[in-house]
């Protein structure tokens, strides 16, 4: 059973096990609009937490993504590379962008849980 | 309306040549020569002239309407600033650098030497370089200098603070500099959190980069409270000179504590910068930091000549070629001269008066997510006409309709569906007036008939252009 939990800058990631997987939130892809462009880290890239993982580009803005947590990038979701509006079909399910090996579970206290998040966008 | 290639006849000439009799040598190897013919159109001169024309009365600008992008995109240019500039077109470039070329042209190098004694009273700073050739080169140009003053004084730094409501080029040429990147957010009262300003402050901290006013239109009041803190670590505190527009005779940064500074003469100084160029981005900067900047560098000696300075040591070195673009400073000097003092006191005073009469007349139709006196420009948030399924884009579309360039949409992105008008001093009460009635009109009609802003623009030769799709999908082709 996967568990997810959320950052205040609209990632989410999925855990299972060691690895994870790591998207935008629905609210975030509808707020960015038509997503046109994703740009994803290469595998085997180390990333800590909240440092920058990929950057999104829509016909509003290009954006950051922080990811959730410390780790290595095992792969990346290459469906991004010629259907990025997958994020907008789909942002919390097939939209995910990146699979990080977590490198401390620790961390994983610092984000928020789905019930957590929801409220959390109701002060926004 | 036909594309040119449309109109091409095979063999059609504007101009005939003679055959060549010349025998034709091969200089160039094979592989680099054409198989086959460019595919160019062939058209006649009068097709050619007619074609061009047609285009440009579709082009939409400031000398035919109304166009809120303000100073940041391209305000008003006077036409006699454009004469200013073809006075100088016969000289050579390579005049001043030919030994003992410097007696030919005082005149030229006399004038780049004044634009920088102007530059530097305007914005207080002790030196000026005139090399930069637009805005963001001005920044890499002045974070160089930061780098190599900490550098000459021993000093490792390592970041680069800069808040969310700054230039998106801030942060971009500090991080090519090969600095970390700080990013400190905007606090509810629309000027940087003073607070996690100074917990973001650190002895490694190279510079402070601040565009003020910044681009919500605000002009930070804590300026010199934060410049001291910058400098109590050891940093130095560049201003993005941008939105100069706002504060010309007003306030001098180089005052209230900014070491260095760059200006953006295609926007500030009458000089156009529509379509990407040629722009202009002197760098002002304090004495400190006067041995980096670029060489060679124009001075006057005992007799009042003007005259090469030779290459010093410790120069970050050339940044352009010759002087930047000299025909941009050409006509930013006539600008600054022919305006004066009290001219250029006058532009700011009137570029502020204008934004404000136009966020008081808005205020009761559209957001104002920050609700104080704002500079040269005022930002809405169209999330009042969201309710009703509204977007800033559609009513920016609206605006085509009724002859009005969009206003800046969706910046700055810290403001929600973000509106950023900008008038300029340039535009009459009446014209701002219509301006503002139309703005009122598609605030109205957001809440009567948000369908008719969904499908706007109807006027124009092509509707609504399907953004995401042009985005997506970037296959450009060119028909043979």
């Amino acid at each position: 059973m996967s568990e997810m939990y959320f950052t205040k800058e609209h990632e989410w990631i999925k855990v299972e096990g060691a690895k994870g997987k790591v998207g935008i939130s629905d609210h975030a892809a509808h707020e960015l609009g038509d997503i046109t462009f994703v740009e994803l880290p290469k595998p085997g890239k180390s990333v800590k937490q909240f440092e920058v993982l990929a950057a999104i580009e829509s016909v509003k803005a290009a954006s950051d993504i922080y990811s959730p947590v410390s780790g290595k990038v095992l792969t990346v979701n290459t469906v991004m590379d010629t259907a990025p509006e997958i994020v907008n079909e789909s942002a919390e399910e097939k939209g995910w962008m990146v699979e990080l090996e977590i490198s401390d579970a620790g961390e994983l206290e610092k984000l928020m849980t789905k019930g957590q998040y929801d409220e959390y966008l109701k002060t926004l | 309306m036909q594309l040119i290639y449309e109109q091409s006849v095979s063999g059609r000439r504007g101009v005939k040549l003679p055959a060549s009799d010349v025998p034709s040598a091969a200089c160039l190897p094979k592989n680099l020569l054409r198989s086959e013919a460019a595919g160019l159109p062939e058209l006649s001169e009068l097709d050619l002239v007619r074609h061009f024309t047609r285009l440009s009365r579709r082009n939409f600008s400031v000398d035919t309407n109304f166009y809120p992008l303000g100073s940041c995109s391209m305000k008003y240019n006077a036409k006699v600033l454009e004469n200013s500039a073809a006075l100088f077109a016969p000289f050579h470039p390579m005049t001043a650098l030919l030994p003992g070329g410097e007696e030919y042209c005082q005149g030229t190098l006399g004038m780049l030497y004044d634009l920088g004694q102007l530059l530097t009273d305007i914005t207080g700073m002790d030196e000026v370089t005139t090399q930069p050739l637009a805005g963001a080169h001005g920044e890499m140009t002045g974070i160089l200098l930061i780098s190599a003053y900490h550098r000459a004084r021993g000093k490792k730094k390592k970041y680069v603070v800069v808040p969310d409501s700054s230039h998106g080029t801030n942060p971009a040429s500090a991080a090519i500099a090969g600095y970390e990147i700080i990013t400190v957010p905007t606090a509810p009262y629309g000027d940087m959190d003073l607070d996690l300003f100074r917990q973001a402050m650190n002895d490694e901290v190279a510079a402070v980069m601040m565009t003020c006013p910044n681009t919500l239109g605000l002009f930070n009041p804590h300026i010199k409270e934060i410049s001291d803190i910058a400098h109590s670590h050891d940093a130095l505190m560049y201003y993005d000179g941008a939105n100069l527009n706002a504060i010309m005779g007003k306030v001098k940064p180089g005052d209230v504590g900014f070491d260095v500074i760059h200006v953006n003469l295609h926007k500030t100084f009458g000089t156009p910068h529509g379509g990407g160029g040629p722009g202009s981005g002197p760098v002002g900067v304090k004495k400190a930091l006067a041995p980096f900047l670029p060489q060679p560098r124009i001075v006057m000696d005992d007799e009042g000549k003007f005259v090469m300075e030779s290459v010093k040591s410790g120069t970050i070195g050339r940044t352009a070629n010759f002087f930047g673009n000299f025909g941009v400073m050409a006509k930013a000097y006539a600008y600054i001269i022919m305006l004066g003092r009290e001219g250029l006191i006058n532009v700011s005073e009137q570029a502020v008066l204008n934004a404000n009469y136009i966020k008081e007349r808005l205020r009761d139709y559209y957001e104002l997510p920050y609700d104080k006196t704002c500079m040269h420009e005022c930002v809405f948030s169209a999330s009042r006409q969201l309710e009703h399924g509204v977007h800033a884009i559609d009513i920016s579309k609206f605006l085509i309709d009724r002859g009005y360039h969009p206003p800046t949409v969706y910046f700055p992105m810290i403001v929600k569906e973000a509106i950023m008008i900008e008038p300029t001093e340039t535009e009459s009460k009446a014209t701002m007036d219509a301006f503002i009635e139309v703005m009122i009109e598609a605030a109205k009609t957001a809440e009567s008939n948000p369908q008719a802003l969904h499908e706007a623009p109807l006027t124009m030769p092509v509707g609504r252009l399907d953004e995401t799709k042009a985005a997506r999908e970037q296959n450009v082709c060119c028909a043979g």
